[in-house]
């Protein structure tokens, strides 16, 4: 019941004021009716974190790289240790 | 789909696999506290491929699983009243309470109904003004939002029978709780990514600090927890007890702020009883004294006696990382998900139900 999952926002069909909104997200095809209120930085073609009805927060799409520059910046640390050992 | 499958690519996986069997040298401990990431990783048989030093232990990750028994009795009691409907997520239907579960209650004549969404809840409210409708409010900082936004759209749009009955719990108090427990093996947490995408980052350093424990902020994907993993025992292996964030696309280092607003416009932190594990003080949200009358409790009286736990059930062993599920000699018998004894086995979340789903055709020796 944990589960959050990333969807992309289509459209806001409802503002009622300035924090309650509502729009449609797409969960790889399957639509949905998702509560907006706590994701005001959101816009339509953004992806947003859905719980329970509710989208708890909007993804980063830089940040969504890093997990794979990690990679390779630590790729290039295990070069450097390696290189280090041989000319030890 | 975006966001998700690059986080499964197979590739990454081995890559992130090398490179933790290439940092680790000594045996670590690390638990993991979400029962998300404890599914993912025991279905993506994660635990097989790690190093034989490093252990995963299963913390209490489950909002369903740490409800006490208490705590479904009050539910199963408000749902026999006449003229109430009890709504919840559909795990908490299975969930044994100290005579029955929901489920049970239900098929006795209760009007109980699964619900995806507490709004749904104040849906269901609207709909039947002649009918008191109770939202059986359990979750982390995850949910708990959704739950507050429930009450503060209920009173904005003037609906009066709504409430709900709380089972809030929160995260770090709890790892706390084991950290200062004498039994303790715990070397490194990886914390629940979506708690933090609501808490941030800022309430582990303290933590890290005094019990000198890395916390890795992790997500849910196989590449996110081998990640996860990987800064954890390096921390280790360096000697270092840090915060760290691997889930940098949705934690920020303050988390939600709105989301905040709204649990703190309506909760207060209480006490909590969590199954298995005991009183834990100040590691819930009750609803505050500003909106009492959309907590269920103070709205129907409840003063039920505080229940057993079911002896037979070694969840808290589990859930403090000191016993694996098959260690529990009902594990698999007397206890399935069909009938489960302890809440670890009915939620999908649940350290037992993982096993018993993706492990249990294995030898217990094979599995560690
Ligand atoms: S197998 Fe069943 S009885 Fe044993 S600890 Fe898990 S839930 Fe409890």
């Amino acid at each position: 019941m944990c589960l959050a999952i990333p969807g992309k926002l289509l459209s806001v069909t409802v503002q009622l004021d300035d924090t309650f909104r509502q729009g449609k997200v797409s969960f790889g095809g399957i639509i949905k009716e998702v509560n907006l209120s706590m994701v005001p930085e959101a816009n339509v073609g953004d992806y947003v974190l859905v719980h329970v009805g509710v989208a708890i927060g909007r993804v980063d799409e830089e940040e969504a790289q890093q997990t794979f520059e990690y990679l390779k910046r630590m790729g290039e640390v295990d070069e450097i240790a390696d290189e280090e050992k041989s000319t030890q | 789909m975006k966001y998700l499958s690059e986080y499964r690519n197979p590739e990454l996986v081995e890559k992130y696999l090398e490179l933790i069997f290439h940092v680790t040298t000594k045996q670590w401990k690390l638990m993991e506290i979400c029962g998300g990431q404890t599914h993912s990783l025991v279905k993506n048989g994660i635990l097989d491929m790690l190093p034989g030093q490093i252990t995963m232990v299963h913390g209490p990750g489950c909002p369903v699983c740490v409800t006490p028994i208490s705590i479904i009795d009050e539910a199963i009691y408000l749902a026999q009243q006449s003229g109430i409907i009890i709504c919840s997520f559909g795990d908490m239907l299975r969930v044994p309470g100290s005579k029955k579960n929901l489920l049970e209650a239900k098929a006795e004549g209760a009007d109980v109904r699964i619900l995806y969404s507490p709004l749904d809840a104040v849906q269901l409210a609207k709909e039947n003004p002649g009918k008191e409708i109770v939202f059986f409010a359990v979750g982390f900082e995850t949910t708990a939002p959704a739950n507050a936004l429930s009450i503060v759209q209920a009173h904005k749009s003037g609906i009066r029978n709504y409430s709900i009955l709380a089972s809030h719990v929160l995260v770090p108090p709890a790892m706390e709780a084991l950290l200062s427990d004498k039994e303790n093996e715990i070397d490194a947490f990886l914390a629940a990514g979506h708690v933090c995408t609501i808490m941030g980052m800022e309430e582990y350093h303290p933590i890290a600090e005094k019990y000198k424990t890395p916390v890795v902020i992790t997500g849910f994907e196989p590449v996110d927890l081998l990640q996860g993993i990987l800064m954890a025992v390096q921390q280790l292996e360096n000697g270092e007890y840090k915060v760290e964030n691997q889930y940098v696309r949705y934690v920020q280092r303050a988390g939600n702020r709105l989301a905040k607003e709204m649990m703190m416009e309506v909760f207060a932190v209480s006490d909590r009883i969590w199954r298995g594990i005991g009183n834990i003080p100040q590691s819930g949200y009750e609803v505050n004294e500003q909106y009492k009358q959309y907590n269920a409790r103070v709205k129907f009286k409840l003063n039920l006696p505080v229940a057993e736990e079911n002896k037979d059930c070694i969840s808290g062993e589990i859930m403090k990382g000191l016993k694996k599920p098959f260690q529990c000699p009902n594990f698999g018998t007397a206890c399935k998900p069909e009938h489960p004894l302890g809440a670890p086995m009915v939620s999908s979340e649940g350290t037992c139900a993982a096993y018993y789903h993706y492990a249990s055709a294995k030898e217990p020796e094979e599995i560690i």
